[in-house]
């Protein structure tokens, strides 16, 4: 899965999570960039995308992933 | 990595979701979206229906489905199990206006109601507590003494916390079972040092459902449920750490399940009935082919022994008061001579109150069977080996439950088990003898067929009430017939066991519980009323609070002999006339005449919601003749 890819699918994720269509992510977005994409919902968001993509981020990394695009990497790094 | 086959059904459901909220017409909408919550299994699914449901029309919500109350109350965070309890409950007719507790705040919230959860008046307050600060508090070395007292404490201050809630709100009360998330220190001795955190945790469960039982409270059993999935299915130690989460996001639509199952059971919504099939279900093979002599059933064969573990199940069901019927395609002699002559049966036919065996179609049988029984439809489940009988059912009759059974019947007693169809939160004598009275009330409809009058026929019952104040022995009975009766109800009121108690022991009310036995059988307790004070202190006029009637007994002049009593109770109160209210709800228009039947006259015009009041003057009061002689009451 590309980075790209991986950009799609949370952007997918997010859209369900928060049922709102008019989501765009870029590398670049930030959680308060996004109308209601506060701490409730961002647990959602790593649960589903951990459970869709079987992986598990670690407990730091979820604490400290400051643009969508650090939650990519991450990603990508675990899917390697 | 999710497997595609999840992928694609989860890429299905959204499909589907959109599809419903697309109808632009909002009963079709709401409909549609019941319909998903059947299929509603990931995490995510939940989420997203129980949003579609909230952007929904209140009202059309309400066409379908029954509004309650809901308060989660407890010590960690809850709010991820919202959608899960919310789309559990539409699949059994509720929709729960869920009111969320703050992570640690269930004792304040109790014992200091917030405005907000005041004004929110739940009826069903669920509480959902931790072990944790009991197991930090204890060191591994606590004397046995200090063991002890920590955990008695701990039961004395979780029934402060139900007396309060249902003082404070009038709510019903479900308690979590302790839910044991704690990794071994001894290995295999952690269940004989006194303050091992599993001990603790099991002797706490213990003590708990002990407790429970006294108060009447019912047990929602994540212990059990995560003991049965197993830890790693109900509690992710990453989620406990990032959001004190500690029924995990995986766990949440089961959660949502047992909360579900155990409120449709307080509200007489569970099911009442197993239709069993017979070839290949009940027994292997076809008994009309084979011959009764060559069916696989019973010790010597595994096939035969998990058939014979189905009939044992079935026959545990039966004595917990579920009924049993059979549906089969088979010539009845050849069916039924299998009941008899075959050696190996746990089931004998008289076990059975309807045994429907012919050609027909199943569907069509079905409805025979709920007829003779006189139940609803959506008290069946209907256990068939056959996926298009299964399909032509479902298909046909969408309010019976029909599980899904694997080919191997290895794993049928888990598949009819496994779905929750017959939740309880009682079990009392009557529900023993419940299955013997819906068999012989089939006796009785054939009765009734070669009766030439009504009045003939109710006359051979030979029909006795015998009747009394509600007592310590029939305090758990009446509770349970107020809280689950749907159809003869005429305020729809709830009580708990203690308020019950407490309005018996009062000498202002009059409380009536009644049985009825004919010659067919003791039908047990099927009636309670209470009276009180239609004014406080003006106890010159009693009110009818609650009348509640199990439907086993309609048409059997009970309410009319229930009422000559209650007058003469009411007269001998010096009490000029009983007053009543009906309260219409969309289960009880069958005694919508109840009360202008029995003599009654309205006061005034019903309300904006419906509720009429009634009043019977009792100096006119003339006994209504019925074929219902006094019995003496039990004790």
């Amino acid at each position: 899965m590309t980075e790209q890819d991986l950009l799609a699918l949370f952007t997918r994720i997010l859209r369900d999570v928060l049922m709102d269509d008019s989501i765009v992510l870029s590398m670049e977005t930030r959680r308060p960039d996004v109308p209601n994409w506060d701490s409730f919902a961002y647990v959602n968001f790593i649960v589903v995308a951990e459970s869709e993509l079987g992986i598990r981020f670690n407990l730091a990394e979820v604490e400290s992933f400051e643009t969508v695009g650090d939650i990519v990497a991450s990603a990508a790094a675990r899917l390697r | 990595v999710s497997a595609p086959a999840d992928d694609e059904r989860a890429r299905a459901f959204r499909q589907r979701l959109r599809q419903a909220i697309a109808q632009p017409n909002s009963a079709a909408r709401v409909q549609a979206l019941c319909v998903l919550a059947e299929d509603a299994t990931g995490y995510l699914d939940a989420i997203q229906l129980d949003r579609a449901l909230a952007d929904s029309d209140p009202d059309a919500i309400g066409a379908v489905l029954e509004r309650l109350r809901l308060a989660v109350l407890s010590s960690t965070t809850v709010d991820h199990l919202v959608p899960g309890i919310r789309v559990a409950g539409v699949r059994r007719g509720f929709y729960f206006d869920v009111f969320a507790g703050g992570f640690g705040q269930y004792r304040h919230e109790l014992m200091q109601p917030s405005q907000q959860l005041r004004k929110f008046a739940p009826d069903v307050i669920v509480l959902s507590t931790s072990a944790r600060p009991l197991v930090s508090a204890l060191r591994l070395d606590a004397s046995a003494d200090d063991v002890e007292s920590a955990l008695r404490a701990e039961v004395v201050e979780l029934r402060a916390l139900w007396k309060t809630a249902r003082e404070q709100f009038d709510a019903v009360v479900l308690q979590q079972t302790f839910f044991d998330v704690f990794e071994p220190v001894f290995g295999g001795f952690d269940r004989l040092a006194a303050a091992a955190p599993a001990r603790l945790v099991g002797q706490l469960n213990d003590r708990l459902a002990q407790a429970a039982r006294e108060d009447g409270v019912a047990l929602l059993d994540v212990a059990r449920a995560s003991a049965r999935d197993g830890l790693d299915a109900w509690f992710d130690p990453a989620r406990w750490l990032q959001a004190k989460m500690e029924i995990s996001p995986a766990a949440a639509n089961r959660f949502g399940e047992l909360v579900s199952r155990v409120v449709a059971a307080q509200r007489g919504r569970s099911r009442k009935c197993v239709v069993f099939d017979l070839d290949d279900t009940l027994w292997g093979g076809v008994v009309g082919d084979v011959g009764v002599e060559r069916l696989v059933l019973g010790e010597g064969s595994a096939v035969g022994e998990a058939h014979l573990e189905l009939q044992r199940y079935a026959r545990r069901l039966k004595e917990r008061g579920v009924i049993l019927a059979v549906c089969s395609k088979n010539d009845p002699a050849i069916a039924e001579d299998a009941f008899s002559r075959h050696p190996e049966m746990a089931l004998c036919r008289s076990d059975i109150a309807c045994f429907v065996a012919n050609w027909q179609d199943k569907a069509e049988n079905l409805r025979c069977i709920a007829e003779a029984l006189n139940i609803g439809l959506d008290s069946l489940v209907f256990v068939d080996d056959n996926p298009a009988e299964r399909a032509r059912v479902r298909e046909a009759l969408p309010m019976v439950a029909v599980p899904e059974l694997p080919a191997d019947p290895a794993l049928y007693v888990r598949a009819l088990a496994s779905q929750g169809y017959f939740e309880a939160v009682a079990f009392t004598q009557d529900d023993a003898m419940r299955a013997a009275s819906y068999a012989a009330n089939v006796q009785r409809d054939a009765l009734r067929a070669e009766a030439t009058s009504m009045d003939q026929f109710l006359q051979g019952l030979d029909m006795e009430v015998q009747h009394g104040p509600i007592g310590a022995m029939q305090l758990e009975r009446a509770t349970q017939l107020i809280n689950k009766t749907n159809q003869f109800n005429t305020t729809g009121r709830r009580y708990a066991a203690d308020e019950v108690a407490r309005l018996a022991a009062d000498k202002g009310n009059v409380t009536l519980q009644f049985r009825l036995v004919d010659r067919l059988g003791d039908n047990g307790l099927v009636s309670v009323m209470i009276l009180r004070p239609a004014a406080p202190g003006a106890d010159h006029e009693l009110e009818i609070d609650a009348w509640v009637m199990s439907c086993r007994v309609f048409g059997r002049q009970l309410e009319d002999e229930a009422m000559n009593i209650a007058a003469e109770e009411a007269r001998a109160r010096g009490a000029i006339a009983i007053t009543a209210r009906f309260v219409p709800t969309n289960r009880n228009g069958v005694i919508g005449h109840l009360f202008p039947g029995l003599g009654f006259r309205p006061s005034g015009a019903a309300d904006a919601t419906g509720v009429q009041r009634w009043r019977l003057a009792l100096s006119a009061y003339e006994p209504r003749p019925t074929h219902i002689r006094r019995g003496n009451p039990r004790p």
